[in-house]
């Protein structure tokens, strides 16, 4: 197994039922996600960008067992997670650790950031008493808040310093691979810059592994050494981020940048702008084939056959499309 | 002055809370043409919205109020106005679309009625004729079979259809100017390139006038002709977009533009962040609002608070430093 490889996801399917009627059965899947595939290295940062309801989430959670499969398999550190119980689990737990998306729902109003910050690490019996104290002023100082707050509660911040206070939390136990959930769409654009150079010395400095799951295709960019697109449940493009950004090849991936907005008024004058048509459709019953191709400008008869596969297209950009891998 | 539509002059609006007093807008000015879209930007808690709702005369009172200023639209002001008058204005004069559409609507009101009201209560139409103008403009908006959802829920639509029908509501009686405050924020990318596709067809179409609320700059430079930034209750920069992405004046500016990822940026740019948090606003600012974040603080920035003052043509900017020098301005 290659060694550079920290997590990687085979095929992972998680669907939710949807229960009807007195009796609650089960009438059907959301399928929210549908065979997704990816691995992420070491001391990288992996994207995962998509619009709501594309299972970016839910991937992100399945890795933690927030979740659980029905079917596929995560590796991480080439041990297989799904199929563990939850006390052989535990070890890898520590290893794993989540910010949320949402600062105001994330922290219990009723701990201190003391009791926040420092629970991981008693439950864990890492650390008590006073060094406890110490330790979790150590974790407030690298996140760039004053060692002073340790007793204050939530409400006596503002989002970003919350945000700050997850980051916090999520470091205590030194975990690996941190899955950051949507961590900034919450804040203003001032503070969401603030957050990100945060995350960023931070992953230099304990070299931490990310999962960035995000809406906002210029701050994936930004963040992101690979990225994968996602939509309704499937990965359709993965590459760098370099390569994805120059030279995107999904017809989906394409009108999703084209869709982003650029803060220049002259190149906003000149852009040609590929438009979506219609809503995204339910994941309850997907289109056959590829999922895409009811929106997709370049749909013919082969894409309502059989979903395609991530093919690779150039040196390690993949698309899952046919109208690509036949060369058009 | 007869080509100015809107001008509002010295707004400021008070909110009375259990901690004392919050100064939301704190004198604000901005003029509108007809036919022109304004774009008005700045973070939360800056006054944008508030401004908006003030001189609709939707600030519940109390705990609201507008202590100070006029709003004139067509030489009259709109702050004067009698509930009876200020609600023929919102209808048929200024129409307003709100971020979240699903807190919006009634809902338990169908769509073909909430989106025909006005018609029947200010232009007096029939039911049935209010029904067609109705189902006309649904189309217009882009919902596909108008006919068969107006009897449709609200929760019956998507986001980006609510969004559609709100905005078809909000133009059903043809105003003059059209308030949009945050109408994409909720919304995914694509969807969010579909409504303002829209807009600016409907602008075009219709000729009207817009004033665009957002935080986000990417979004206004495709959209809008001049743009505002909003900070602290105070206007504190005013120019043609063009100018304000090319040459923006104000720190505060020039702190958001940097700290805005683009989707065409070099690799690995640091992005500039803006440090600390915007001001709480107890007291009416007697300095500069943004002196304490500002790299170009200089002494007069603490004493006394900076107005717009005309650095180019159209573009104003409320600062004492100049970004170039980073001496005084004279």
């Amino acid at each position: 197994m290659n060694q550079d490889v920290l997590l990687r996801v085979e095929d992972l399917k998680v669907y939710f039922p949807i229960h009807r009627g007195v009796f609650r059965t089960v009438v059907g899947h959301v399928q929210a996600v549908d065979g997704v595939s990816f691995t992420i290295r070491r001391g990288e940062t992996l994207g995962l960008v998509g619009e709501s309801g594309c299972g970016k989430t839910t991937t992100g959670r399945a890795i933690l067992k927030f979740n659980r499969p029905i079917s596929g398999k995560i590796y991480f550190d080439d041990q297989e997670l799904v199929g563990l119980s939850e006390s052989r689990f535990r070890p890898f737990r520590r290893r794993i650790q989540m910010i949320f998306q949402d600062p105001y729902a994330s922290l219990n109003p009723r701990m201190t950031v003391k009791e926040t910050v420092g629970e991981p690490l008693m439950i864990y019996r890492l650390s008590r008493g006073v060094n406890l104290r110490k330790e979790v002023q150590g974790y407030l100082e690298l996140v760039g808040l004053s060692p002073q707050y340790v007793d204050r509660y939530p409400h006596e911040f503002s989002g970003g310093q919350r945000q700050r206070i997850g980051i916090a939390r999520a470091l205590a136990l030194r975990p690996d691979l941190i899955v950051c959930d949507e961590p900034i769409s919450a804040l203003d654009v001032s503070i969401q810059a603030q957050v990100v150079n945060l995350l960023k010395e931070l992953q230099k400095e304990l070299h931490l592994t990310y999962l960035f799951i995000a809406h906002d295709l210029s701050m994936v960019r930004h963040i992101s050494d690979r990225v994968a697109v996602m939509y309704l449940g499937t990965i359709v493009e993965l590459a760098s981020s370099q390569d994805l950004y120059a030279q995107p090849m999904h017809p989906y991936t394409q009108a999703l940048m084209s869709a982003v907005p650029i803060p220049d008024p002259k190149i906003e004058l000149q852009r040609n702008r590929t438009i979506l048509t219609g809503d995204v459709p339910s994941a309850d019953n997907p289109p056959s084939g590829c999922h895409f191709r009811t929106r997709c400008p370049l749909a013919t008869e082969i894409c309502a056959t059989v979903k395609p596969r991530l093919n690779e297209v150039s040196a390690e950009h993949y698309t899952a499309c046919y109208m690509i891998s036949k060369g058009g | 002055m007869s080509d100015i539509l809107l001008s509002i002059e010295n707004l400021e609006t008070c909110f009375r809370t259990p901690e004392g007093t919050i100064h939301a807008v704190n004198g604000v000015s901005m003029k509108l043409e007809p036919g022109e879209t304004l774009g008005i930007v700045g973070e939360s808690g800056c006054g944008k919205s508030v401004t908006m709702l003030s001189i609709l005369g939707l600030i519940p009172n109390p705990p609201g109020k507008v202590v100070a200023g006029k709003a004139l639209y067509r030489g009259q002001d709109l702050l004067k106005m009698k509930d009876s008058e200020i609600r023929h204005v919102r209808c048929s004069e200024i129409g307003m679309v709100f971020q979240d559409p699903l807190t919006y609507f009634n809902p338990v009101l169908t769509i073909g009625r909430q989106v025909s009201e006005p018609l029947e209560v200010h232009r007096s139409l029939s039911h049935k004729e209010a029904l067609d103008q109705t189902v006309e403009m649904l189309e217009l908006v882009g919902i596909p079979r108008p006919k068969e959802r107006l009897n449709d829920y609200p929760h019956q639509f998507s986001g980006g259809m609510r969004q559609r029908v709100m905005i078809a509501m909000a133009l059903i009686c043809s105003p003059q100017i059209l308030i949009a405050d945050e109408p994409t924020t909720a919304l995914d990318v694509t969807i969010q390139a579909q409504i303002v596709e829209l807009v600016k067809s409907l602008r075009d179409r219709l000729g009207m006038s817009i004033i665009w609320i957002t935080h986000d700059l990417s979004l206004i430079a495709g959209l809008a002709q001049r743009m505002a930034v909003m900070y602290g209750g105070f206007v504190i920069e005013e120019a043609p977009v063009e100018d304000m992405y090319a040459a923006p004046q104000h720190p505060y500016t020039l702190g958001l533009l940097g700290s805005l990822p683009r989707l065409d940026d070099v690799q690995g740019r640091k992005l500039v962040s803006i440090e600390g948090l915007p001001p709480v606003l107890f007291k009416k600012p007697t300095s500069c609002p943004f002196a304490e974040r500002c790299n170009f603080r200089i002494e007069r920035c603490n004493l006394e608070n900076p107005s717009l003052r005309l650095v180019d043509k159209c573009h104003r900017v409320a600062c004492w430093v100049n970004p170039e020098t980073r001496r005084e301005n004279q």
